[in-house]
């Protein structure tokens, strides 16, 4: 061992020229959008970990595509939840050649952003933005693994309809795009089951005063109150609305399905109702939530696992076509069928996923719990619908 | 001269060498100094503070899109709509001036502040009870501007040369800027911006010698809006989509900061201060990004608040220091610098 | 019924209207003697706010009277903001004394912003939650829920306006303060320091800032750093509405505003649905099978405040009691 060094470099260098193909490694881009800055930076970091542990797995798998060992790398993208910058960040992505995208997190900035992507021919899957007009423009390119606002609005009008049976529903919304969407379709789907909806009021994300219009509204007397809008705001509703003396059952969509709704209202946030769009975070596949842990020593918030989802798609559909030329692996992607950490995937003709889940929760002496599944119309109460999911999780693999 | 305008020229090309998003960053920076000059107008010309100009901006932007985009069906030609934008837009203007022509100052200020805001909620709540501006769903699918079959929005090969979508419009937008310059340039030297001038100086003055004040301050408004229409239509067709969200108060007061820092009245000067603004935050994303990662390992401070912070401290330090702008406007200047009693 | 819920309406809009009035005696002390509108005052309150949130939040657990938590609070608020106050008035607007009117305005816009900034830095951008130390005791009066939260607001409301009135009234400080808002040249020549007044009146504006900041808290039970701007044009407005300069104006502007607002949100929906009016609920599609076809409800209350403020510049600029400014050269 006179020289080491030398000895080593020789041998690397043999075995370099017996083995050419080896050093012929394709790098591939997937880009990912989320506000990492603002707001809701936490969410939109917390989807680019769900992106980032996809990718990093796939590498450790050693891929190969079209005869070469590929090598993903994430191109990770901040755009601030403003559509503006959205779309500049959306141009970066096509300029950079990536293969496809995985975001953005809000559809106030997806959809702006999918004539983008659409006019260079790169799939973009979305893991959170659940604005129904993403998917209804028409662009074959665009697709997203979480469920509609129109399916979960009625998936929770429904469950509020059929278990608490009001005869008087009030509905307010915060004048926001996710807002009204959803409280449009929760009216919609009572109105459709002959429940007597009132004039809806409205307040704004801002509003810390919803004395007045909860006054008007107990003068009604609603068996129940629908709010669309987000924690911050729907919390001191509820707190105002137990304050004033009204008895209604309040219910939320996943805005106000936090943690958060506690920490405003205290005690009177016990017994509210909200959905989220998806299965919740823990029932996520378990190999998942462990890895996520591992790599990134926190739990996954929202919808990581979502995202998770939608960079392996798009890393099988690759895979499966043996390409990634997006032009090759597009018609691979819209057929696929996947196992993934949030379920069986696939993708009907408008590139929304097929029969997405919804779960309802209730709060329970200060915690969320989720209390059933709602799934192709169906509702299964959540112990079911765990005993199922860890049978069926079992049998499914990537 | 020839060196700038040669510049100007070639620029897109040079810039989608790093990347066709810094055209669109480019584009969102000429409709940006299109309302600053705008609100120069107002402002810097006939020396009224309006806080609520974004205004304009929204209802020329809502025109095109409610003429041109699946919300009513209709799909008219952009070389309608715009003017009929600015028509709009003029005709707010009036009306929104009106009532503040008795004003002082500050009411004067805080009266456009209100109008900018009220006229966002309408457009955010008239969802109900009838549909027309599809509140805060916004509208999308807004058509690109057309000429038969040539589309802005379409990437396309001429000579040779790749012509993106956004460098299309990069052109478009330099056109009208040019017009609008030179529309600027006229108006400050005419009869009109000489009373605009005479009202800013000495508003009793002026009437005392002959000038109908109501007339002229109108004038300013509308000619104001006008631009801030123009723009607001331009602005519609390049995002394809918009929303009551684009045209908050932070928006106005951005504006208002680009032309009080460029140099209130000074034409060069409010395109300058404009320009700044424009591009400070992709320079802060360039910059202090990087260099907070490397420092701490973290964002200690978003670049998004480091600049919303460079802006209210321009504001007070150039009040301070250079009331008068970066460029200022000589008789600005004098007017500024001058300490009554 | 009916009653109970217009009784109901009062008392939230007396409420919500207090807390506008502390917030508009602020802006009308300063305009009333240097003739600014003093933008960064709503951020002022927000501060007085956030401090007191921080305070209370760390004195919770020691297990101290919730009354002596919310003193203390108070007590570290108000010289927070009375520093800020001074800082601004020092530093940024007396430079600018006799500078155009534009000049301090646009100050007063950056200001706002830096203050807003600033203090999402130090409190996150997030809604903070203030700790539930209060016991809230809900009187029935009838139908209507009156708490004791909400009558110790209105309490504080007017012991704020008397208190100021003592000062501006009785105190040498105050005639000092109403004779340099008259005529600041004449003052100087009187021997007044009319800096250290304007200074004073700073300062007192600014103490006022924090127990509307800490009032606010309380009540809501909220304070995020962007509380301070929607409420400071709503309180100007208020002090605009009951004459600029005019301390009882203040009051009545605020105490109106908050009932204008309450009301509205309350009863506008129900006069303009038009599916009552027998004209239109035969033609209207909407107004079948029980419907409604509401011309502008509660999703306008934001704009009541606008207005009111545009109204009132129209037809009565000098407000509902008068306004009491000095004459600006």
């Amino acid at each position: 061992m006179k020289n080491p060094n030398l000895r080593t470099t020789l041998l690397l260098a043999a075995l370099g020229a017996a083995f050419p193909l080896c050093a012929q490694t394709l790098e591939v881009k997937i880009g990912h959008v989320a506000p990492l800055t603002g707001g809701i930076a936490h969410l939109g970091k917390d989807n680019e970990n769900g992106a980032r542990l996809a990718v990093e797995e796939a590498n450790a798998a050693k891929i190969k595509i079209g005869g070469k060992d590929v090598r993903f790398s994430l191109v990770a993208e901040d755009d601030q939840a403003d559509p503006k910058v959205g779309t500049t960040v959306a141009q970066k992505l096509v300029d950079q050649k990536v293969v496809g995208v995985v975001g953005h997190l809000n559809s106030g900035t997806s959809i702006p952003a999918s004539p983008i992507y659409n006019g260079a021919g790169i799939p973009v899957i979305s893991g959170s933005a659940t604005n129904p007009k993403l998917t209804e423009q028409g662009f074959k390119t665009q697709f997203r693994v979480v469920g509609r606002d129109d399916q979960q609005g009625p998936a929770i009008a429904r469950y509020l309809a059929t278990n608490r049976k009001p005869k008087v529903v009030a509905v307010i919304d915060d004048a926001t795009a996710y807002g009204e969407g959803i409280a449009n379709e929760v009216e919609k789907t009572l109105k459709a089951q002959k429940i007597n909806v009132l004039p809806r009021e409205k307040g704004t994300d801002k509003t810390t005063d919803w004395k007045a219009v909860l006054t008007k509204l107990r003068g009604r007397n609603p068996d129940a109150v629908f709010y669309g809008g987000m924690d911050a705001t729907g919390g001191l509703l509820l707190k105002q609305a137990r304050e004033l003396g009204m008895k209604a059952v309040f219910t939320f969509g996943d805005g106000a399905c936090t943690d958060k709704m506690k920490e405003l209202a205290g005690a009177a946030a016990d017994g509210l109702l909200c959905s989220q769009a998806g299965i919740p975070p823990q029932a996520a596949d378990r190999k998942f939530t462990a890895a996520y842990k591992k790599r990134f020593k926190a739990d996954p918030i929202l919808y990581a696992p979502f995202t998770y989802d939608g960079t392996n798609l798009l890393i099988e559909a690759m895979r499966k076509a043996d390409s990634t030329d997006p032009k090759k692996y597009l018609p691979t992607l819209q057929k696929l069928s996947y196992m993934g950490a949030t379920g069986q995937i696939q993708f009907d003709g408008k590139g929304d996923r097929r029969d997405a889940e919804m779960t309802i929760f209730s709060m329970n002496k200060g915690n969320l719990e989720p209390i059933a599944i709602i799934k192709s119309g169906k509702t299964i109460a959540y112990a079911d619908f765990i005993k199922g999911a860890a049978g069926g999780a079992a049998k499914g693999k990537k | 001269m020839l060196l700038i305008a040669v510049t100007l020229a070639v620029l897109p090309f040079a810039l989608a060498q790093v990347g066709t998003a810094w055209v669109r960053i480019t584009n969102y920076a000429v409709l940006y100094i299109l309302l600053a000059l705008g609100l120069n107008i107002v402002v810097g010309f006939a020396g009224l503070l309006d806080l609520g100009y974004i205004a304009f901006y929204a209802v020329g932007a809502y025109t095109y899109a409610l003429l041109a985009s699946p919300q009513f069906g209709l799909h008219l030609p952009f070389w309608i709509i715009l003017p009929i934008g600015a028509l709009v837009a003029a005709f707010f203007g009036v009306i929104l001036g009106a009532p503040t022509l008795k004003l002082r100052g500050d009411y004067l200020a805080i009266v456009t502040l209100g109008f900018g805001e009220i006229i966002r909620v309408f457009l955010n709540n008239l969802s109900r009870p009838v549909n027309i501006t599809n509140g805060p769903q916004g509208i999308g699918g807004i058509d690109p501007f057309r000429v038969g079959e040539f589309s802005f929005a379409a990437p396309q090969s001429v000579l040779g040369l790749e012509l993106s979508g956004p460098i299309k419009y990069y052109y478009l937008l330099l056109a009208m800027l040019l017009v609008i310059i030179v529309v600027n340039l006229r108006l400050q030297n005419s009869r009109i911006g000489r009373a605009w001038e005479a009202i800013r100086e000495d508003e009793i003055a002026a009437r005392a010698s002959g000038i109908d004040t109501t007339r002229i301050k109108l004038l300013a408004f509308a000619m104001g809006a006008t631009f801030g229409g123009v723009a607001g239509g331009m602005f519609s067709a390049i995002q394809s989509f918009i929303s009551p969200e684009s045209f908050v108060l932070v928006e106005s007061v951005m504006v208002l900061s680009m032309v009080v820092l460029g140099g209130m009245g000074n034409i060069w000067g409010v395109i300058l201060g404009a320009l700044l603004l424009s591009f400070v935050p992709e320079i802060l994303r360039w910059t202090v990004e990087p260099a907070q990662m490397a420092l701490f390992g973290r964002m200690l401070i978003e670049p998004e608040v480091i600049r919303m912070l460079l802006f209210g401290l321009a504001l007070v330090l150039v009040m301070l220091f250079r009331p008068a702008g970066l460029l200022p406007s000589a008789v600005r200047q004098r007017e500024l610098t001058e300490r009554h009693g | 019924m009916a009653m109970d819920t217009f009784l109901q309406q009062l008392v939230n809009g007396l409420t919500a209207g207090s807390v506008y009035a502390v917030v508009a005696l602020g802006y009308t002390m300063v305009y009333g003697i240097i003739q600014l509108i003093n933008f960064a005052h709503g951020e002022v309150v927000m501060i007085g706010a956030m401090v007191a949130f921080s305070l209370i939040t760390a004195l919770a657990p020691a297990g101290l009277p919730p009354l002596a938590v919310l003193l203390i609070g108070t007590g570290c608020a108000i010289p927070v903001c009375a520093l800020v106050g001074y800082s601004m008035e020092r530093f940024a607007y007396r430079p600018l004394r006799g500078a155009p009117r534009l000049a301090p305005l646009i100050t007063a816009i950056g200001i706002s912003i830096i203050l807003q900034h600033l203090a999402m830095l130090v409190w996150s951008r997030n809604v903070l939650a203030f700790p539930q130390i209060l016991e809230t005791t809900t009187y029935m009066l009838g139908g209507t829920a009156i708490t004791n939260v909400q009558i110790a607001i209105i309490a504080v409301c007017f012991a704020m306006m008397a208190g100021l009135a003592l000062l501006v009234y009785r105190t040498p400080l105050g005639t000092a303060m109403r004779a340099t808002a008259q005529n600041p040249q004449v003052a100087g020549l009187m021997g007044i320091d009319t800096n250290r007044v304007i200074a004073a009146t700073f300062v007192i504006g600014a103490a006022l800032g924090a127990v509307a900041g800490v009032l606010f808290g309380t009540y809501y039970g909220v304070a995020q750093y962007t509380m301070g701007s929607v409420l400071g044009l709503k309180a100007f407005s208020a002090a605009v509405l009951g004459g600029i300069g005019n301390i009882p104006g203040a009051m009545l502007g605020g105490l109106l505003l908050g009932l204008v607002e309450a009301l509205g949100a309350g009863y506008i929906g129900d006069f303009t649905d038009l599916c009552q009016y027998g004209v239109f609920a035969g033609t209207l599609e909407a107004c079948k099978d029980g419907g409604n076809f509401v011309l502008a409800g509660s999703n306008y209350q934001d704009v009541f405040a606008f207005l009111v403020l545009i109204l009132v510049l129209v037809f009565r600029p000098s407000g509902l009691l008068g306004e009491r400014v000095g004459d600006r050269a």
